[in-house]
């Protein structure tokens, strides 16, 4: 059987591909910092050394960029191409997307053989990215509504106040710590998949959040 | 406070005082009266340019009634304010009310003592003010704390419906406290929660800062009206600002200067409490400028980092004491949340590893590449 003829896709977008990318960093570099703020060691001589002010400095000023990234992930996925689309995050509402998720949810327990080949986003792993951005979502409002105290009845702190009605301060605090962790688990498990995917599929899904570009079989 | 054996007492509610002429019988100096209005126009987070108008306000003040109820308490907001070591102009201020009944103070008991309080509730309907220390028990009919007879509760609706507005004296009338801990076995809850229809405002803190409950009633005495508060119902004016942000080791926390260990240089040399689980970056009170025992001291002056004693719940939602971050719900006290994020993360590195072995040498998947759709 001749192979099939593959030719280049461009499957993610520039917008796609930034944001992943900045949160990429930005999860790195909120994560580290924000160990330290929460885990704070002595790491100043002199109290006249600002070293939590810059660590703190840095992880706000990060937040606002993860934020601003993720935000507009959000508006693409209703301005951008079908792959970076909201349905390629909701599979399980139609049914050709749960079919989908069953083979894929086969693949990855050795029940079945077939690898899922999806041009975007294999059923799974776009459900998988749900809970993600659910989970970014609570970090950012828990995440500003942490940094709104020291500014009490100011905008930000109006704007999330809501949540102290309605957890506890500690509480918000805890979740924020853990969603984390919960965000790192995500990362591991988001970079063996890739490699998997990108070893079973051979359609270069490694590269594609590169170059937006994924080896697609054409139409006959 | 409250001397009851003032020949006025009899008089109408709002009767007028000279208070230049109590302060002089106390010797009591004109310039210490205005030293203590500008202290007060600063507790209140006014310009300097009113402490004039608070003396002249005070000067010509007239004399609301008091009443001051306690339930499940311990009285220690009442010794907060009865102890103070010198009599201040505060006091004096104080004893311009008329406190018309307290149980810990008040010299008459048993029925006659209940008799005053019906007399005010009754011929002062909506002019005066009820202070209330302690949580009200909802449990049960409200049977775990009866004064003469009748509920908590009871006296609540009665006393708090009824006043100007009620002051709740420290952390356990305002939101229950260290009674409505859980189990919180008698259902115990703050005024506001006990009587929904009461004007209230909350003093927190265990205890409460006399000086905020002082500068309350000044505002009450100047202005005519209650102070701005916040969405937990505490004046603006002493719970506005974050215990963090005002805190004298700030500059250590900024820095990177930390207690690590009870007793360590760092604890000795003053630094930063945050490691050993202070709530001052939760904790909305004015101790640092306050201070207590006559602005000598306070916790984390001290060197004991603060516990959120005036925060909601804070006996439950700030615990452990000593720790940053609470126990996550089913784990054992010993397991923080970062060791249990550790093990999430190894657990999910080695499962992947493992089933990246198992994929690696695994043949025969069938690959398609994938479709144009």
């Amino acid at each position: 059987m001749a192979k099939p003829c593959l030719y280049e896709k461009y499957i993610w977008e520039v917008p796609v591909r930034v944001s992943h990318w900045l949160n990429f960093f930005s999860i790195i570099i909120l994560s580290v910092t924000g160990i330290f703020i929460g885990a704070a060691r002595t790491v100043a001589l002199e109290p006249s050394q600002f070293v939590m002010g810059w660590v703190r400095f840095v992880h706000f000023v990060t937040a606002y960029v993860f934020s601003v990234s993720v935000l507009a992930r959000i508006y693409w996925m209703f301005m951008g191409n079908k792959y970076a689309g909201w349905r390629e995050f909701l599979p399980f509402l139609y049914r050709d997307g749960r079919r989908d998720m069953l083979e894929a949810l086969k693949y990855y327990t050795f029940i079945g053989r077939k690898v899922p080949n999806p041009a975007g986003h294999n059923a799974m792993a776009g459900t998988a990215y749900l809970a993600v951005f659910l989970l970014y979502l609570v970090m950012m409002a828990t995440g500003f509504a942490l940094y709104a105290e020291h500014a009490t009845g100011s905008f930000l702190h109006r704007l999330t106040g809501w949540q102290f009605v309605l957890f506890s301060n500690q509480g918000i605090r805890l979740t924020h710590h853990l969603v984390m962790w919960l965000l790192i688990g995500f990362a591991i498990h988001h970079i063996y998949s890739a490699w998997l995917m990108d070893v079973k599929e051979r359609g270069g899904v490694m590269s594609s959040i590169f170059s937006g570009y994924k080896a697609v079989k054409a139409k006959e | 406070m409250g001397k009851k054996g003032d020949e006025n007492r009899n008089g109408p509610a709002q009767q007028h005082l000279d208070l230049s002429r109590m302060l002089a019988e106390r010797g009591v100096t004109r310039r210490d009266f205005m030293k203590f209005c500008t202290a007060m126009s600063a507790a209140l987070a006014l310009p300097v340019t009113f402490a004039p108008k608070i003396a002249r306000a005070l000067d010509e003040v007239q004399r609301p009634t008091l009443v001051w109820l306690e339930f499940q308490d311990c009285a220690g907001n009442t010794e907060a304010l009865l102890r103070a070591a010198n009599p201040t102009v505060a006091e004096i201020v104080l004893d311009i009310l008329s406190v018309d009944y307290h149980e810990t103070i008040m010299a008459a008991a048993g029925h006659q003592a209940e008799e005053a309080l019906a007399k005010v509730v009754r011929e002062q309907k909506g002019k005066y003010i009820a202070v209330v220390e302690g949580s009200i028990p909802l449990k049960d009919g409200g049977v775990y704390c009866c004064v003469g007879g009748r509920t908590a509760v009871d006296i609540a609706r009665e006393v708090c419906g009824n006043a100007f507005a009620t002051i709740t004296a420290g952390t356990c009338a305002a939101y229950g406290g260290i009674p409505a801990a859980a189990p919180n076995p008698t259902g115990a809850v703050g005024v506001k929660a006990a009587v929904p229809g009461a004007t209230v405002i909350n003093l927190p803190g265990c205890p409460l800062n006399a000086d905020n409950l002082t500068a309350t009633i000044v505002h009450f005495l100047v202005f005519g009206k209650l102070p701005a508060t916040d969405s937990h119902g505490r004046p603006l004016f002493a719970y506005g600002k974050r215990i963090h942000d005002n805190c004298e080791r700030r500059p250590h926390f900024d820095a990177g200067q930390y207690v690590e260990k009870w007793g360590d240089t760092g604890h000795r040399k003053g630094h930063c409490l945050y490691r050993m689980g202070c709530k001052g970056p939760e904790t909305w009170h004015n101790c640092p400028s306050q201070k207590y025992n006559d602005k000598t001291g306070w916790p984390i002056g001290a060197g004991h980092g603060c516990v959120g004693c005036s925060e909601p719940q804070f006996w439950d939602t700030m615990t452990p004491f000593y720790r940053r971050l609470p126990q996550v719900p089913g784990f054992g006290i010993e397991t923080t949340a970062d060791k249990i994020g550790l093990g999430l993360a190894s657990a999910t590195a080695l499962a992947f590893a493992a089933h990246g072995v198992i994929s690696a040498f695994r043949h025969g998947d069938e690959s398609e590449g994938a479709k144009e759709d």
